[in-house]
């Protein structure tokens, strides 16, 4: 048998991606390639999850049946989002079990968004139309990820986060044709969540990390400040449509470049929260923590049963 | 008592149930165990808030007071209530949330099945569909009081006092009064009498797979459908009722 090196199995690798033909779980892939996947994939699943908290937290006082039952129908739907992807994680190698410790010790990150408070109900209107517009932004060019089991699970994603995002401008649109008191609210919920959803495209371009290695993968097909560029430019038109002021005086649009020039984003809050020190970092992985440690006598009687059952079978 | 008085009491019974239940279901959301589990009963809050809603439609429009049902979900006090003391239970462990399920999911079913041959229409329509998803949910929560009570012995332990706990407010799901008397004489409802039977055989099948045994204390509460609470019903009236207090009259 004729021993292939490295590096001719990494030039066929890229010949591959280059080809736009698609990675399988058990096709050779370069180890780094392997890692950045199961990083950028689980901090992706996490965000899924730690992002049912914030929204979660209204559930509970959601101001109608109707709006219950959507809340709820949502926020189980970033749920499934979760467990998709750390279905793909595992068809990477990672163990699901680890990867959450992982994210309960703080070693993993997830989107800082949900280290920001949900302090009113406009704040589920603000998220679904935000949060979920800037998720839908990032997630679309994933869907034509090299990687297959990551690509597919984006397109069931994309579907869901589209539909919370109208559902979000929904919510924000009712508020804002509503009382005084209602539009003022879906305002200041702007005013709080505008900076931090220009945010989740991550850090500049000039001081991204993985960015580069990652497009020549065909894992990230857009820049942070394209994908960042082109939220504004789609969501700025949404907020004049409703009447909301988007919180940022140096917001323009630039006939030149056919697009909208906007202000400096605040990076050490950025920096700040995405290391720790947000309002809510402490409660969201207190909050997860909580979850598996008052959970482990359910799995653990779980596997008891499972194992006493197989036992009688065989018997 | 006329029969449409009677018959709004009573939708507005099973409306009241199925809504508390749902909302103490819905405080786990982003909490459970596991988060398949999470995503399960989830799905069973959203069927409960279903059913509470065209169950509070129909109690409004026979009422015919012009009230809608986010009004009797959200502007009624603590006294005007009248789901079961067993629904507003705080949710405790997993193991007590799931009892608790059990035990009224089961009485949902041979209820809402008696209720598909109902006379009045729009009842046995209500039923017809609610009993597809309430089979469901009896499904999952016996099969985890077998996997509890036969798992560990910390499980074990758990569950059997989560059961004692709860299983005085057990009976109330067959109390009666001029209500159901009313709509039984006018060929709507059977008795809930006829339902007993099957409950408790059901419950003793599970609770004995589960190697669970059934509290003997004969003690029983009641007051829930006279709108007698525990004090935990204020306090879940309180956060689910915030918004529509807080700001009168103004849509979401
Ligand atoms: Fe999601
Ligand atoms: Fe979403």
């Amino acid at each position: 048998m004729k021993e292939i090196n490295i590096e001719e199995l990494e030039k066929r690798f890229q010949e591959k991606i280059d080809a736009d033909i698609r990675i399988e779980p058990k096709d050779w892939m370069p180890d780094a390639y392997r890692k950045t996947l199961i990083r950028q994939i689980s901090q992706h699943a996490h965000s899924e999850i730690v992002g049912m908290l914030p929204e979660g937290n209204w559930i509970t006082r959601a101001p109608n049946l109707r709006r219950k039952a959507v809340l709820l129908a949502k926020v189980q739907d970033e749920a499934g989002h979760g467990l998709y992807l750390y279905s793909a994680a595992e068809t990477l190698g990672a163990d699901r079990e680890e990867t959450i410790d992982d994210l309960h010790s703080g070693k993993a990150k997830y989107s800082s968004i949900f280290n920001y408070p949900t302090l009113t109900w406009a704040d589920m209107g603000t998220i679904g139309w935000l949060v979920d517009g800037a998720a839908i932004m990032n997630q679309v060019p994933l869907c034509r990820c090299s990687y297959g089991p990551y690509a597919r699970a984006m397109v069931r994603v994309c579907k869901e986060e589209s539909f919370h995002q109208r559902q979000g401008f929904e919510i924000v649109t009712k508020l804002a044709q509503g009382t005084p008191e209602q539009k003022a609210m879906a305002q200041d919920s702007l005013n709080r969540f505008w900076w931090p959803a220009l945010m989740m495209f991550g850090p500049s371009d000039a001081d991204s990390q993985h960015s580069e290695q990652s497009m020549k993968w065909k894992i990230k097909r857009n820049s942070n400040d394209e994908l960042r560029q082109m939220f504004v430019d789609v969501t700025v038109p949404q907020a004049e449509l409703v009447g909301l002021t988007i919180p940022d005086p140096d917001l323009k649009w630039n006939e030149e470049k056919g697009s909208y020039d906007f202000g400096e984003i605040n990076w050490d809050e950025f920096w700040q929260v995405v290391s720790g020190n947000g309002i809510c970092n402490k409660e969201r992985v207190e909050a997860r923590r909580k979850a598996k440690e008052n959970g482990s006598w359910v799995r653990e009687a779980a596997n008891a049963y499972a194992a006493k059952k197989a036992q009688r079978k065989a018997s | 008592m006329t029969k449409e008085e009677a018959l709004f009491k009573y939708t507005l019974r099973l409306g009241d149930d199925a809504l508390i239940v749902s909302q103490r279901l819905s405080e786990w959301c982003g909490h459970g165990p596991i988060l398949e589990e999470d995503i399960a009963l989830t799905n069973i809050a959203l069927d409960l808030v279903g059913q509470a809603t065209v169950l509070l439609e129909y109690a409004a429009k026979v009422e015919g007071k012009d009230r809608s049902a986010d009004d009797l979900a959200y502007l009624r006090y603590e006294r005007d209530y009248t789901n079961l003391l067993l629904c507003e239970q705080p949710n405790g462990d997993f193991g007590a949330t799931i009892v608790r399920q059990f035990l009224f999911s089961a009485y949902q079913q041979f209820m809402y099945a008696a209720l598909t041959k109902s006379s009045d229409e729009q009842l046995a329509a209500i039923a017809e569909k609610s009993l597809k998803e309430v089979k469901y949910h009896v499904k999952h929560s016996a099969e985890w009081v077998i996997r509890l009570g036969d798992g560990t012995e910390e499980s074990h332990q758990r569950v059997q006092a989560s059961l004692n706990d709860l299983w005085r407010f057990s009976q109330e799901i067959f109390f009666e009064d001029e209500v159901n008397q009313t709509l039984i004489e006018a060929g709507i409802i059977t008795s809930l009498e006829d339902l007993r039977a099957d409950w408790e055989g059901l419950v003793k099948r599970v609770v004995e797979e589960a190697t669970l045994t059934l509290p003997e204390t004969k003690w029983q509460l009641d007051g829930g459908r006279k709108g007698l609470h525990s004090e935990h019903l204020g306090y879940l009236l309180a956060e689910m009722q915030y918004m529509q207090r807080a700001y009168p009259g103004m849509e979401w």
